[in-house]
C-alpha cells in the first residue's frame, strides 16, 4: 500500500479499522510521510537522507475509562490487533475524570497545503538547488552551512459517531549561514514554502551573503536601552511565547503571564500596542494549515489579540465544559497583521537604533512577565540618521515580548518567516520597537 | 542546546517528544527480534550496498521502547507507551555519506531497499563534495553485546507502583500548602543493534530514567506565584533510582541526591520552598562569589565545556544550527590556552556507570573510554567521532557517535563531560564560611548562551545569600551572566569527591533535523569569584 493515502483511500481503511471496534467510543487517527533532507557545511555536502513513516492511532474508550495504541503496519490482522489492544488498555485504566467523548460528525473549510512540486522532489533535485546556493557562496569565497528538509504527508481521523476529517500537505524548508573565512561576518536566511516552486535558493544565499559581508569589523556598543528594528525571522522567536502560552486553563489557575489576581484572566482586556492583531487562518493562502485539529474540532479564523485586546484563549473541550464555554482549539498558524512601511522606510525613519535580523537560544527567565532572554546572531547593525552606519559585535537581551508590543513605534510589510527556535512557519512584519533591553556585550559572530 | 518547554503552559515541565507506536505496558516486556534475525538483516543490508557500489556501510536495528506516566495533582493525566522499530542504513558511495531509513523493516528485502536507497543519496549528493569523507580505521569486534549494570528494570515495575508513587508525591505537595504539582516519569530502553562492512555486530541495551516534578505557590493577595522544580537527574540507571537510601543524601540548608532519590522527600522540601521564594528578598544586581550545587553547575559545564569541545562545531558543521566555538584549533594547538583557573580540570567520558551516556560501543562501533578536555586549566583536547578525527591527528574516534533513533543519522554527540572533584579535602560548609558577599546555587533553571559559547545566562532553583561565611537567607530574581573562559578563570575551589555528583540533561538537541541526546555532568560543588549578578524581575 502507498505510504501517502488519497482521501478515498484513508477513509476506506478508517471504516474497516472502526468495524472491528466493540468499545462504547472509539476513534482512529492515521498519517503517512515521506521525509528527505539535504545537510551541507564547509561548502559541501555533510549528512543527508530520507526516512519514511506511517502510523495508526487507536482510542478506545468504555465510560471515562480510555485506552490508546498504535501501529504501522495495516493489513487486516494487525488493524484489528491494535483495536483489540487499545480496548484492553482502556479495560485495565483508572478513570479520567477529565475525558470528554468523541465528537459529532463536524463541516469543515477547505484549504490546500499540498504542491506536487515538493511531493516530487528526488535527491537529484535537492542536490540541484543546494548546488545554486553553493556557487554563489563559494564565488564570494564564503563558507556556507545550509539545511534543506521537505516534507509530504498526509493525516487523517474518524470516530464512531461518523465524525471524518482528512488533510494532505507539502512542506519545504530551507536555511543557510553563510560565514567569512576569518569568522569575522556572518549573515543568514531561512525560507520555507509549501510549494517547492517558490523556493528560490540562489535569491535566499544573496540575502545571506550580503548580510554576512556587511557584518564583518563589528564595533562594540554599549548595552542599554535602544531602538531596534526586527526582521520577522527575529520577531518571531519573541512573539511564540505569546502564542503558546495562551492556555486558559493556566491563566485560570493563576500561573500564567494571562492571569490576574482573584483567579480572573485577561481576555477582554488591551495588553499591547492597538497597532497589535493576530489571529489564526487555515486557509490563508500564503500559510494553508489543516482546518481541523487532532481531536476533530473545526478550525476557522481566530482572532487571538486584536487591537491590541486578547479576544480569545484556547479552551480544550474539558476546561471549555466545566468554564461553560465553547471551546477553542490550539490554533493551526498564527498570523500577524502589519502596516505598510518598508525595511527600508524603516531604517531611513530612525535616528539612532539598532537593526537586528536574527535571534538566538531565545530561554523563559520568568513566566510572570514574559522575560526572555537570548542573543542576537548573524548581522546586528547600528543605525544612525537614517542609514546603516556600521556591524556591532552581538547584544544578550533581557525583554518581554509583552512590555516589546507596548513599545511599538512602526510596523512594516509582513511577510512569511519560519522560527530558528521551533521550525514553525509564520506570517510576520517587521517590527520598530523603543527602549528595547540589551543586558551584556557578547564576542560571537 | 538543551531543549526546553514549549511556552509557559499548565505543564511548566519540559516538551516531551513523543515517538513510535503507542504499545500495552506488557509489550515493552516483549523480547523484541532475535539476535540471528537482526544479523541476518543487518548482513542483507551490508550485501546490498556493497553491490550497488558502497565503500563503508553501517547498519542500525533500533528498538526504542519510552515510558511516560503523567500526573497532575490527583489525577493520572496519561499514561504513554511506545515502541519504535525501524533500521536505518549508512553508506559511503563515491566518497559521499548517504543515509536511508525504514519503518518496521522486517524481511531482508526492507533493509536491502534501505541499503539502495542510501547509496543513490551518496550518489547523488557526490557532486557537492570536495574532498572523499575520511574514516578513522576501525577493527570489527565480530558479535558482542553490552548491557547497562541495572539493578531493576523499570518496565518491569507495575504501571500501579509508578502511578502511587506520583500520586503520593503530589498529595504530599498539596498537603504542604502548593497550588499546583505536575509529576512525571519518564523511562526509556533502547535496544540498539549495530552492525559494519568492518565486522562488528554489536548488541546493546540502555536504560535511563528521570523522576520529575514541578510544585507552583501563587500568593492570593498578589496575584504573584513561584515554582520549584525537582533536585533530581535523569540518570542511566533502572527503578533502583528510586529506592531511598540515606548515604545517598546530602544534607544541608536543603537536601540532595546522589545516587538514589527520594522523590517524596524532596516534594514536600518543594511545596515550602515556593513559600518561601514568594517571601524572599529580591536580589541586589552586582558581583558575587557564587557556590554552585552540581544540581546546577552541570548545565553550565554541559553548555560552557560540552558544547564548544564538539569537532563537529569548532570545524563548521553546525554552524547553521547550533552554532560554531570560541575554542578554536589554533588554541587547542598553542598547548597553553587558557581554558580555566589551575583548579579546573574537565573530562570526557563514555563509560562511567550510571550516567545517561555510558555504552559499551558507540553507534559507528567503536569502543567507549574516557579523555581528558582541560587539565589544570588547559585545553588539552576535544570530542571528535571516525570521520573527523583525523583533522586533531588522532588515528582513532573517540567514541562519541551517536543517533537518537533508527531513523536519525548518527554524528557527533557530547559524551559525559564532568568537572573533577578537588583533590585537597573541602567539604562544602568548609567553602561557603571563606564567602564573604556570595550567592549559593542550587537547581537549573533558565539558560542560554550564544553560538560561540562565550556570553552566558543562567538561572537557578534556588538561591541562598551568603553573608560573611553565613547563610543569610533566600534571594529571588537571580541569573547570573559571565563569559566562558572568565567564569572558567574565576574558579577558586572545587569540592572533594565526597561531594561529586551526576546532573545531567534528558534532551539535548543537535542536528538538522534536531536531534535528542541524553548527557550527563558531575562535578562537586564549586566557587566562583565575582561573577556578574542581575535582577531579572520586571513591572508590567
Amino acid at each position: 500500500m502507498a505510504v501517502i493515502l488519497t482521501e478515498e483511500e484513508a477513509k476506506a481503511l478508517l471504516q474497516k479499522v472502526l468495524s472491528f471496534s466493540k468499545a462504547d467510543e472509539c476513534e482512529v487517527n492515521l498519517l503517512g510521510e515521506i521525509r528527505g533532507n539535504l545537510r551541507y557545511a564547509r561548502n559541501e555536502v555533510s549528512t543527508s537522507g530520507a526516512m519514511t513513516n506511517k502510523d495508526i492511532s487507536v482510542q478506545s474508550s468504555f465510560g471515562k475509562k480510555v485506552g490508546v495504541a498504535s501501529i504501522d503496519e495495516f493489513d487486516d490482522a494487525s488493524l484489528e490487533k491494535v483495536v483489540r489492544r487499545s480496548e484492553e488498555l482502556a479495560r485495565l485504566a483508572p478513570e479520567n475524570p477529565e475525558h470528554v467523548g468523541v465528537m459529532e460528525p463536524q463541516q469543515y473549510i477547505k484549504s490546500n497545503g499540498y504542491f506536487e512540486s515538493t511531493a516530487s522532489i528526488t535527491p537529484d533535485k535537492r542536490a540541484e538547488a543546494v548546488a545554486k546556493s553553493l556557487e554563489l557562496s563559494s564565488k564570494q569565497g564564503l563558507a556556507a552551512a545550509g539545511f534543506l528538509e521537505d516534507r509530504k504527508g498526509f493525516t487523517a481521523m474518524m470516530n464512531s459517531k461518523g465524525l471524518f476529517a482528512y488533510y494532505k500537505n507539502t512542506n519545504v524548508n530551507f536555511s543557510l549561514t553563510v560565514r567569512t573565512d576569518d569568522g569575522t561576518g556572518s549573515g543568514y536566511v531561512a525560507k520555507g514554502y509549501n510549494d517547492f516552486n517558490k523556493l528560490d535558493t540562489a535569491a535566499a544565499t544573496k540575502i545571506a551573503v550580503q548580510k554576512s559581508l556587511a557584518s564583518k569589523g563589528a564595533k562594540a556598543l554599549e548595552p542599554g536601552k535602544y531602538t531596534v528594528i526586527l526582521e520577522p525571522t527575529a520577531a518571531s522567536v519573541l512573539l511564540e511565547s505569546i502564542f503558546f502560552g495562551m492556555d486558559a486553563r493556566s491563566a485560570d489557575e493563576g500561573r500564567s503571564f494571562f492571569s490576574k489576581p482573584g483567579g480572573k484572566t485577561k481576555l477582554g482586556e488591551k495588553i499591547v500596542d492597538e497597532r497589535v492583531t493576530f489571529y489564526s487562518d487555515p486557509t490563508h493562502p500564503d500559510l494553508p494549515a489543516a482546518a481541523w485539529s487532532g481531536d476533530g474540532q473545526p478550525q476557522a479564523k481566530t482572532l487571538w489579540i486584536d487591537k491590541g485586546v486578547v479576544k480569545n484563549l484556547s479552551y480544550s473541550r474539558f476546561w471549555a465544559q466545566k468554564k461553560g464555554v465553547k471551546p477553542v482549539p490550539n490554533p493551526n498558524n498564527m498570523i500577524m497583521e502589519g502596516g505598510t512601511a518598508t525595511l527600508d522606510e524603516m531604517i531611513k525613519s530612525t535616528k539612532r537604533g539598532i537593526l537586528v535580523t536574527k535571534l538566538w537560544y531565545i530561554r523563559p527567565v520568568d513566566p510572570q512577565t514574559l522575560l526572555l532572554t537570548g542573543l542576537t546572531r548573524d548581522g546586528t547593525f547600528y543605525i544612525e540618521d537614517g542609514k546603516i552606519k556600521y556591524p556591532i559585535k552581538n547584544f544578550r537581551f533581557n525583554e518581554s515580548p509583552i512590555i516589546m508590543l507596548n513599545n511599538l513605534e512602526t510596523l512594516g510589510i509582513p511577510e512569511r518567516v519560519v522560527s530558528t527556535e521551533s521550525d514553525l512557519n509564520y506570517i510576520l512584519p517587521p517590527m520598530k520597537i523603543r527602549e528595547f533591553t540589551f543586558s551584556s556585550l557578547s564576542d560571537a559572530v | 542546546m538543551q531543549l526546553s518547554g514549549m511556552g509557559f503552559g499548565a505543564m511548566m515541565l519540559p516538551n516531551i517528544p513523543i515517538v513510535g507506536n503507542s504499545v500495552s505496558p506488557e509489550a515493552l516486556l516483549e523480547g523484541g527480534i532475535d539476535v540471528a534475525l537482526k544479523k541476518r538483516l543487518a548482513d542483507a543490508a551490508l550485501n546490498a550496498a556493497k553491490s550497488k557500489g558502497a565503500t563503508y556501510t553501517d547498519v542500525r536495528i533500533g528498538r526504542y521502547l519510552r515510558q511516560f506516566v503523567i500526573t497532575r495533582e490527583d489525577k493520572v493525566q496519561n499514561i504513554v507507551n511506545t515502541e519504535s522499530y525501524g533500521v536505518g542504513v549508512r553508506v559511503i558511495a563515491n566518497g559521499c555519506w548517504g543515509f536511508a531509513a525504514v519503518v518496521d523493516a522486517k524481511t531482508e528485502e526492507d533493509t536491502a531497499r534501505a541499503a539502495e536507497e542510501a547509496v543513490a543519496i551518496a550518489k547523488a549528493n557526490a557532486r557537492l563534495m570536495k574532498q572523499p569523507v575520511q574514516l578513522a580505521p576501525q577493527k570489527g569486534y565480530g558479535e558482542v553485546s553490552w548491557k547497562a549494570p541495572i539493578e531493576r528494570n523499570s518496565f518491569e515495575v507495575p504501571i500501579k507502583e509508578k502511578v502511587d508513587l506520583l500520586l503520593g508525591v503530589n498529595d504530599a505537595a498539596l498537603k504542604n500548602g502548593a497550588n499546583y504539582v505536575n509529576s512525571v516519569l519518564f523511562m526509556v530502553n533502547e535496544q540498539k543493534y549495530f552492525a559494519s562492512s568492518d565486522g562488528s555486530y554489536i548488541d546493546q541495551d540502555i536504560h535511563r530514567i528521570w523522576p520529575i516534578f514541578s510544585v507552583t505557590t501563587i500568593d492570593p493577595k498578589t496575584g504573584k506565584f513561584e515554582t520549584r522544580q525537582a533536585l533530581s537527574a535523569p540518570v542511566g540507571m533502572g527503578y533502583e533510582y528510586l529506592q531511598t537510601n540515606p548515604k545517598d543524601k546530602v544534607t544541608g540548608i536543603t537536601t540532595r541526591y546522589n545516587k538514589g532519590y527520594d522523590m517524596l522527600e524532596d516534594v514536600i522540601s518543594a511545596a515550602k520552598q515556593t513559600k518561601e521564594k514568594l517571601a524572599a528578598k529580591s536580589v541586589e544586581a552586582g558581583k558575587y562569589d557564587l557556590v554552585l550545587d552540581p544540581s546546577h553547575l552541570w548545565l553550565t559545564i554541559h553548555e560552557s565545556v560540552g558544547h564548544p569541545l564538539e569537532l563537529d562545531r569548532v570545524l563548521g558543521y553546525e554552524a547553521n544550527f547550533a552554532g560554531t566555538s570560541f575554542a578554536t584549533l589554533d588554541k587547542w594547538q598553542s598547548k597553553n590556552f587558557n581554558y580555566g583557573s589551575k583548579e579546573v580540570n574537565l573530562f570526557a567520558d563514555k563509560t562511567q556507570v550510571g550516567s545517561l551516556g555510558a555504552v559499551g560501543w558507540d553507534d559507528e562501533g567503536v569502543k567507549t573510554k574516557q579523555w581528558d578536555l582541560v587539565k589544570e586549566g588547559t585545553l588539552v583536547n576535544y570530542q571528535a567521532i571516525r570521520d573527523q578525527v583525523h583533522i586533531i591527528g588522532e588515528k582513532e574516534s573517540q567514541g562519541c557517535c551517536y543517533a537518537d533513533s533508527w531513523g536519525s543519522v548518527q554524528f557527533q554527540r557530547m559524551a559525559n563531560v564532568s568537572l573533577a572533584a578537588g583533590k585537597t579535602p573541602l567539604s562544602v560548609s568548609e567553602m561557603i564560611k571563606d564567602v564573604k558577599k556570595g550567592i549559593y546555587i542550587i537547581g537549573d533553571g533558565s539558560f542560554s548562551i550564544d553560538q560561540q559559547r562565550y556570553n552566558f545566562q543562567f538561572g537557578g532553583q534556588l538561591y541562598y545569600e551568603i553573608k560573611d561565611g553565613q547563610i543569610a537567607g533566600m534571594l529571588k530574581d537571580v541569573a547570573y551572566q559571565s563569559n566562558t573562559q572568565e567564569f572558567w578563570n574565576s574558579c577558586v575551589k572545587v569540592c572533594d569527591e565526597r561531594d561529586y555528583r551526576l546532573g545531567g540533561s534528558f534532551f539535548d538537541g543537535k542536528g538538522q533535523p534536531q536531534q535528542v541526546s541524553a548527557v550527563s555532568h558531575g562535578s562537586s560543588t564549586a566557587r566562583f569569584n565575582g561573577v556578574n549578578v542581575i535582577n531579572t524581575a520586571r513591572k508590567i
